[in-house]
C-alpha cells in the first residue's frame, strides 16, 4: 500500500484536491450524524443509557480475566470450540488450520473489522485461499482492492457510479447502471451463490455473554445469519473485549448501538449464537493483539470500551473532510487514532495530531470514551518518545518565519519567545502554510499591552 | 473585587480592540481590572502539540502572575480551559489550585460571579454566533447538539440583552472551525476546509458579523472572509457587549 509512506496530512490534502468530492463525502456523513441526533433525541434517558453503558463496560475491562474464562466454560459447555489468539499470525493461522482440517479451500466471511485488524484476507489469499466478503459494503470494497473506509459503512468512500462502475466489471451489470436497488439485487444474487457452496463462514461478534457463553451479531442485511446458517462450519472471531457480563445488558447496548451508528432504532437482525447445531462445528477465535497492552495502559485502557458504531467518525469534522483512508489504519477516524498508537507508535504517530480536538467524538461516543481526551494524551506520549514527526514538522514549517514584532515579550523569557516564534499567523509569506488559503490578520497600530501602559497606571 | 486580565498573546498582538472592550466592560460593571504586564502565555499551544512537559517554566511564570487575584478573566474559552486542566506548579499546588477554580472566560464570568442582567449595548446588526469547541464542550459555555440535555447558551443571553442584534441561524450550530493550534498548519488543506465550510453557512444565513468568544478561531475565519473578499467581519463578543468602539 502506498499510504503507509504517508501521513495523514498529506493523504488528506490528497483527498482535499478534489472539493466537490470533500463536500459530497461531508455532507453524506453528516446526513447518518443529523440521522443520529433526530432518533436519540427521542429518547429522553438517552444520556442515563449512555453511562450505564460507560459503567458496564468499565466493569468488565476490571475484571476481564474472570469474564473471559467464564465465558469459556460457558460456551464450551454449549458445545463451542474455543481458540485464544495472541496476535494476527496466531488468528489467522487458526482458521487456516479450520479450513485446511475440513480440507475446503473457500469461506464467506461477515461483519468483522477484526480480521481487517489482522489482515485475514491477504494471509489466506497467500495460502490459496478464495474469501468472499458477504456484506455488501465490504464486497465493493474487495471488489475494488480497497480497505474498508469506515468500520460501519465501509465504502462510503464510493460514490454509486463508481460502484456501478465496479460490478460492471466484476459482476457483469449493464454499463452506467448505477441505481442502488439495482446493484444490491445484483449483489444478492451472486452473493446467494457465494453461501451456497460455502462450508465454512466467518463472522465477527459484537457482544459475548459471559453469563451464557452465546454471541451476538448485529447485521441490517442477514448475511451473517445466511453465510452461517448455510456452512457447515461457523467461526467466530472477537476481539476480547467484546464481553458483556449478563444477557440482559444487551438491553442497554443494543438500544445504543445503531442510533448512534446510523439513527436505526435497532439494527435488522440481532441474531444470538449459542451452541452448534447437530453435526456441525461453531469455533471462537478470541484475540488479543496488543488489547492486553492497552489494558495496561492507564490513561488509553478505557478505549477498549468501544462497540464499534462509527459515530465518532460521522461526527468528526476532519474525518469528514479527509476520508477514512488518511488514517491508514484499518480502524479509522478519532477511536483508530487512539487504538492505533498503541499497535504501533512510530507508524501511527500523526494520528492523535489529525484533530482540533474539538470534542463531539466524545460526545456522541455511546460508551462515553474520552476519545478527544486521549488525543491530547498521546500527543504527549508520542512526543516523550521521539515519534514526534508531525510536530516537529509543525514546529520545522513555522520556525522560518520570524516574527515582526519578537522583542514584545522580552520580560516573558523563553516561554513568549518560543509561542510567537511558532505562531503560524504571525508572519505574510508565501511559505507559511497559514496563508496558503488564508489572509493574516493585520497589525494593529499598538498591542494591548501598548495601550494599556498608555491608558491605565499599569 | 479585583480581576486579573489574562490576555493571550495573539489577541494582545493583533486584536486589542477585545482586549480593551473586556477591561473596559469589566471597569463598567464596577469590577476592578488588573492587567499583570509580565505575563506571556497559558502555555496551552505547546501542551496541544504534545509539549505539555515542557510547560513547567509558564505554569510557574502564570502562577507568579496570577495568584493574587480574586478571580482571573480571559476573552477566551481555550486558554481558560487549558489553565483549569493543566495548571500545574510543584512549589506552590494551593496557589495553582486557587487560580484553577477562580479562572472564568470572559462571558461566564458576565453570568455566573457577576450575574449581569442587563447591558447598555446596541448592535443593530445580522450577527452568526460561532461556538468555539473548547468554551463550549470544553467549559459548557452553551448546550452541545450531541447531547440529550436542556438547551441553554451563556453567550448567547448576554447577546440577548444587546439591543436590535439579530442572531442568525446556521445549518450546523457547533461544527469545529478548525483553526485547532498548531493544526491549522500541521493539516493546513482539511483546517482550511473547515474554516471555509464554517464561514460558508453564516454567508448563506445572511450573518453581517461574525461573533464568538475565542478569538483564534474568529482570527482563522477572518483570513478566510478577507481572501475570499468578504466585507463581513469578525468581532469578539466583549466588542458587541461593550458597545463597538
Ligand atoms: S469510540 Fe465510541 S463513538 Fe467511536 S466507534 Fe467506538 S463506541 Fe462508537
Amino acid at each position: 500500500m502506498t499510504n503507509e509512506l504517508k501521513d495523514h496530512a498529506e493523504l488528506a490534502e490528497i483527498f482535499n484536491k478534489d472539493e466537490e468530492r470533500v463536500d459530497w463525502h461531508d455532507e453524506t456523513l453528516w446526513w447518518i450524524r443529523a440521522k443520529r441526533d433526530k432518533s436519540v433525541h427521542q429518547i429522553p434517558e438517552w444520556e442515563a443509557l449512555r453511562e450505564t453503558a460507560s459503567q458496564i463496560k468499565n466493569n468488565v475491562l476490571s475484571n476481564l480475566d474472570k469474564y473471559l474464562v467464564q465465558f469459556e466454560a460457558n460456551a464450551k459447555a454449549n458445545g463451542i470450540i474455543i481458540h485464544w489468539a495472541a496476535d494476527g499470525k496466531e488468528h489467522n493461522k487458526i482458521v487456516h488450520d479450520i479450513l485446511t482440517q475440513h480440507g475446503v479451500n473457500r469461506m464467506v466471511k461477515s461483519k468483522s473489522m477484526l480480521t481487517e485488524e489482522l489482515h485475514l484476507n491477504e494471509y489466506l489469499m497467500e495460502n490459496g485461499i478464495d474469501v468472499i466478503d458477504s456484506d455488501l459494503g465490504e464486497r465493493i470494497v474487495q471488489l475494488a482492492k480497497e480497505p474498508p473506509s469506515h468500520i460501519v459503512l465501509p465504502c462510503i468512500h464510493k460514490k454509486k457510479e463508481e460502484i456501478g462502475e465496479l460490478f460492471h466489471q466484476y459482476l457483469g451489470t449493464p454499463a452506467g447502471n448505477a441505481d442502488p436497488q439495482f446493484l444490491t439485487e445484483t449483489a444478492r444474487h451472486h452473493l446467494r451463490e457465494t453461501f451456497l457452496t460455502r462450508k465454512v463462514a466467518l463472522t465477527g461478534v459484537n457482544f459475548a455473554i459471559a453469563e451464557t457463553g452465546e454471541f451476538v451479531v448485529c447485521t441490517n442485511e442477514g448475511n451473517a445469519d445466511m453465510g452461517a446458517h448455510l456452512a457447515d462450519v461457523h467461526i467466530a472471531s472477537m476481539g476480547f473485549e467484546k464481553i458483556i457480563p449478563e444477557r440482559k445488558h444487551l438491553g442497554v447496548f443494543l438500544r445504543l448501538l445503531t442510533r448512534s451508528a446510523t439513527g436505526q432504532p435497532i439494527t435488522t437482525y440481532s441474531s444470538h449464537f449459542s451452541k452448534p447445531r447437530e453435526g456441525e462445528e461453531m469455533h471462537i477465535i478470541i484475540v488479543d493483539n496488543g488489547r492486553s497492552v492497552q489494558l495496561g495502559r492507564e490513561e488509553f485502557r478505557n478505549s477498549l470500551k468501544c462497540i464499534r458504531c462509527g459515530a465518532c467518525m460521522n461526527t468528526c469534522p476532519v474525518y469528514r473532510r479527509s476520508g477514512g483512508h488518511s488514517y491508514h489504519n484499518a480502524i479509522s477516524g478519532p477511536i483508530g487514532a487512539i487504538l492505533a498508537p498503541n499497535l504501533d507508535m512510530e507508524k501511527y504517530a500523526d494520528l492523535p495530531f489529525a484533530s482540533t480536538l474539538c470534542g463531539s467524538c466524545s460526545n456522541v461516543c455511546p460508551v462515553k470514551i474520552d476519545i478527544h481526551d486521549q488525543l491530547y494524551k498521546w500527543r504527549q506520549v508520542i512526543v516523550k518518545n521521539g515519534y514526534a514527526t508531525t510536530a516537529k514538522k509543525a514546529g520545522m514549517q513555522v520556525m522560518t518565519f520570524t516574527l515582526s514584532n519578537p522583542a514584545v515579550y522580552h520580560t516573558g523569557g523563553k516561554i513568549g519567545r518560543w509561542v510567537m516564534k511558532h505562531a503560524p499567523f504571525a508572519v505574510n509569506n508565501k511559505l507559511n502554510p497559514w496563508y496558503k488559503h488564508r489572509d493574516m490578520p493585520t497589525p494593529p497600530k499598538e498591542s494591548f499591552g501598548e495601550w494599556y501602559a498608555k491608558n491605565r497606571k499599569g | 473585587m479585583t480581576v486579573g486580565l489574562l490576555i493571550p498573546c495573539y489577541v494582545d498582538q493583533f486584536y486589542p480592540n477585545a482586549a480593551i472592550a473586556c477591561l473596559e466592560l469589566l471597569e463598567k460593571l464596577g469590577v476592578t481590572v488588573v492587567y499583570p504586564k509580565n505575563q506571556t502565555c497559558c502555555g496551552q499551544p505547546m501542551a496541544n502539540s504534545g509539549f505539555e512537559h515542557l510547560t513547567h517554566g509558564c505554569d510557574e511564570l502564570f502562577v507568579k502572575n496570577f495568584a493574587e487575584f480574586d478571580y482571573i478573566v480571559a476573552p477566551s474559552g481555550s486558554c481558560v480551559l487549558h489553565i483549569r486542566d493543566h495548571l500545574h506548579d510543584e512549589a506552590n499546588p494551593e496557589k495553582a489550585a486557587h487560580i484553577s477554580s477562580r479562572i472564568y472566560e470572559f462571558t461566564s464570568f458576565l453570568t455566573d460571579v457577576l450575574k449581569v442582567q442587563s447591558l447598555p449595548a446596541k448592535f443593530p446588526h445580522k450577527v452568526g454566533v460561532h461556538q468555539s469547541c473548547h468554551g463550549q464542550r470544553g467549559l459548557h459555555l452553551s448546550s452541545m447538539s450531541e447531547l440529550v440535555a436542556p438547551e441553554f447558551s451563556k453567550p448567547g443571553s448576554l447577546l440577548k440583552m444587546v439591543e436590535g442584534i439579530e442572531i442568525v441561524h446556521l445549518g450546523r450550530t457547533d461544527e469545529c472551525c478548525g483553526f485547532g493550534g498548531t493544526f491549522c498548519v500541521v493539516e493546513e488543506a482539511v483546517s482550511s476546509k473547515m474554516g471555509k465550510d464554517r464561514v460558508a453557512d453564516h454567508l448563506e444565513h445572511g450573518a453581517e458579523y461574525i461573533t464568538g468568544v475565542d478569538m483564534s478561531c474568529l482570527m482563522h475565519m477572518e483570513g478566510i472572509l478577507r481572501r475570499e473578499g468578504s466585507k463581513v467581519k469578525v468581532l469578539h463578543i466583549a466588542e458587541i457587549l461593550n458597545g463597538v468602539r
